[in-house]
């Protein structure tokens, strides 16, 4: 009976070849990021011309691109950390799903840093002089930590499954190489289980701080600056709130996809969506909680330096953007979410992407508007510099950023199992034993 | 610097020669043959027999073809150099806005000295109406030079740099083109690059140094550089002598000396005096430009909206 059940869970869970939307899918994410990297061919060779960004507005899409990347990084913390760390047990089919999203956007985040880089041929300017009481060098610091921590945190996990897959799976040349190059020293004993428990144990705690380092000093880059909008005491705590609502939400995401694509009803079940529309819900009102201190506070002062900025966003060029974002990003899924009928997969789905969405217009609002609000009045350049919309460069390369981290994640999916399949037959046995 | 080389007594004859040949040695520089700064050291020249005599560096009595004799090629500084500044000096900026009335003049000199297209200028003269029933004025703003530069804090690899005499420059071979010098500084004064500056074939071949900003670097930031160049040289940064009105007072807060070019002035009675005052106080950055209230204007300020035809006639 246990064997059956074992062999069950492991032909369900594993790698499968992608169908014939898995194909489109793949061939579109590889279309979208030629065309980014043609548009990044074509900037490198005029500069960043090619760009709308100017003088004034000096910082795009790109970094409000890399701050999304940042943020929804940081779930790999939270599902994998924060609920081991406090023995969550549901949590088992969502922990690799959640680790590959936070590896893959910290891999494109710093991709996304580079692009944006006047002069990407000096990056190694940034190690030969570098200068330690700059922000950005301690995000260079904290990123690269936590891409480290990141990738042992989904690999220690893997490792028991590599075995697995060595012995059942009929895989090609390539992927029974990669098996046992990753995993063939894994041979399950006492000690090796002993010494990975420590260690995934370890990097929990540790991963913690540093992934609330990550965003907390992304946000110093703009806190440490005086301009109206970023000048602030709250910008840590709000962008790590905003960054768990994000990552909380692209997991919703995922999980549906791959749930409905791969058959995994039985192992990411509706209960499983109940719990992440709870945590939501809980994330959404946080995130809201910090935006009314963000906004509604210097709003009701309404200094002068300020209110260009503030009536940008509210009655001003940005208005749409800025009230769609806090209705459909975060008050919409608060209200569909709060009912136990909106916690079923679709809705969560379609709140999910929202959350998503909005989630990268909301960095985008974080970072240009201030920008366009300087305390000078905006004189004496070209009428265009007043203004900034991206150029089709920028959305290819940005579009093509944001395909590359769905195409790691693709690529993983059709390599390794996404569901941990050592993990959920212990806990098979576990329930097994206990009937 | 200041050590003065030890000179060795001449007789009288030698001595005229000595003049006549430290003279020379004024614009010129004893070469050997091997010019390190041309080619021109595989073209043999012909020696022309009239010898002239120079003092060495070491403090000998030199005799030196007078065909041998080249001009000294205008160097900017080492980089080394031009990140320490000039010692005992602490450059400060005093810029009368009852005096100005838009002519831009500074402008277009400081554009043309340092080959800056007009999108992107270093110093611009903003309207300023503090208030709806307060008076308008015209404002020059060149780069504050901050006592405490909020860009120079943000830049991860020290391409823009605070040196001894008190002024920000920026090294373009450093900068990695981040931006976040921009973000930080709340004056607006910094620009960017954006393209392949567009430079004269003699523009491009001037010899890169921070201190002259010239020739500028695609991705790179620019900004005013207060001119450093020219005050190696013992002369005013150009918007100083390019403003007709004497808008621009510049010197050394050590020696409280400014000048705008005709008026030389004491630094501490002319701000106090004139009330002078810094933009943005509260924001702790301590600019070195100071600025003198528009008060008894000498132009109506709508002189300044006129076209710069119209000034002109």
């Amino acid at each position: 009976m246990k064997t059956e059940i074992d062999n069950q869970i492991v032909q369900d869970l594993m790698p499968q070849k992608f169908g014939r939307p898995g194909v489109i899918w793949t061939t579109i994410l590889i279309i979208l990021c030629v065309i980014g990297f043609g548009a990044y061919i074509s900037q490198l060779r005029n500069g960043l011309v090619v760009t709308a960004m100017r003088d004034y507005a000096s910082w795009g899409i790109y970094i409000s691109n890399f701050v999304f990347f940042v943020a929804i990084s940081l779930v790999g913390s939270l599902i994998t950390a924060i609920f081991r760390l406090t023995n969550v047990q549901w949590r088992t089919p969502l922990t690799r799903i959640s680790e590959i999203i936070a590896v893959a956007a910290i891999i494109f985040a710093s991709l996304a840093i580079i692009v944006d880089m006047g002069r990407p041929d000096r990056f190694y300017h940034l190690f030969l002089f570098a200068r330690l009481q700059s922000p950005i060098m301690w995000d260079v610091i904290v990123i690269t930590t936590y891409l480290t921590l990141s990738v042992l945190f989904l690999y220690f996990p893997l490792l028991p499954d590599l075995p697995i897959l060595i012995k059942n799976y009929k895989g090609s040349k390539f992927e029974m190489w990669l098996y046992k190059f990753l995993g063939s020293f894994w041979k399950g004993t006492a000690a090796q289980r002993l010494m990975s428990h420590r260690a995934v144990k370890i990097i929990s705690i540790m991963i913690i701080p540093i992934a609330l380092s990550i965003h907390t000093v992304t946000s110093w880059l703009f806190a440490t600056t005086y301009r109206p909008g970023w000048d602030s005491t709250n910008f840590g705590a709000y962008f790590v709130s905003g960054a768990f609502l994000v990552g909380a939400g692209g997991v919703v995401v995922a999980m549906f996809v791959f749930r409905k694509y791969y058959k995994l009803e039985k192992y990411i079940t509706e209960k499983h969506f109940d719990h992440m529309g709870k945590i939501l819900v809980m994330l959404a009102l946080l995130y809201l909680y910090f935006n009314v201190n963000e906004y509604l506070v210097p709003a009701f002062k309404m200094k002068k330096a300020e209110e260009h900025h503030l009536m940008s966003l509210f009655t001003g060029n940005y208005s749409l953007l800025f009230w769609s974002v806090i209705l459909l990003g975060m008050i919409v899924p608060v209200i569909v979410l709060l009912f136990p009928k909106g916690r079923k997969p679709t809705t969560m789905f379609i709140m999910g992407m929202f959350v998503v969405v909005g989630a990268w217009f909301k960095r985008f609002l974080i970072v240009t508007p201030t920008l366009l609000s300087p305390f000078l009045p905006i004189y004496d350049v070209p009428e265009s510099y007043g203004k900034y919309f991206p150029t089709w460069e920028e959305w290819a390369i940005t579009i093509g950023t944001l395909a590359g981290a769905l195409l790691i994640i693709t690529i993983f999916v059709r390599l390794f199992p996404i569901i941990p399949i050592h993990e959920t037959i212990e806990e098979a046995d576990v329930k097994h034993k206990m009937i | 610097m200041t050590e003065l080389p030890k000179i060795v007594p001449l007789s009288q004859r030698s001595r005229r020669d000595f003049i006549k040949g430290a003279l020379l040695a004024g614009v010129a520089t004893s070469c050997a043959p091997l010019d390190p700064f041309t080619a021109l050291g595989k073209t043999e020249t012909a020696a022309s027999g009239e010898m002239v005599k120079l003092l060495s560096v070491t403090g000998e009595i030199i005799e030196v073809d007078k065909a041998y004799l080249k001009p000294v090629p205008e160097m900017p500084v080492s980089n080394d150099e031009a990140r320490k500044g000039m010692p005992g000096k602490k450059f400060v900026m005093v810029i009368d806005l009852a005096h100005c009335h838009n002519l831009k003049k500074c402008q277009s000199a400081c554009n043309h000295a340092h080959f800056v297209h007009d999108h992107q200028n270093w110093i611009k003269v903003y309207p300023m109406q503090e208030a709806e029933h307060t008076a308008p004025y015209w404002q020059p703003t060149t780069c504050m030079h901050c006592e405490d530069p909020p860009c120079v804090k943000v830049c991860p690899v020290d391409a823009t740099f605070k040196r001894q005499d008190g002024i920000v420059l920026i090294d373009s071979d450093r900068c990695i083109g981040c931006r976040f010098c921009m973000a930080a500084c709340p004056y607006s004064t910094r620009v960017f690059n954006w393209e392949k500056p567009m430079l004269t074939p003699d523009e491009l071949a001037v010899q890169y140094s921070p201190e002259t900003s010239c020739p500028p670097k695609i991705g790179t930031v620019s900004k005013c550089d207060f001119c450093p160049d020219m005050t190696r040289k013992g002369e005013l940064p150009h918007c100083v002598s390019a403003c007709p009105n004497g808008v621009f007072y510049f010197g050394d807060m050590n020696e409280d000396v400014v000048t705008n070019g005709t008026d030389t002035v004491r630094f501490s009675e002319l701000i106090r005096d004139r009330s002078g005052y810094r933009l943005m106080e509260d924001l702790g950055t301590k600019p070195s430009v100071y600025y003198l209230p528009p008060v008894d204007r000498l132009f109506p300020f709508e002189d300044g909206l006129k076209t710069k035809e119209e000034k002109h006639s």
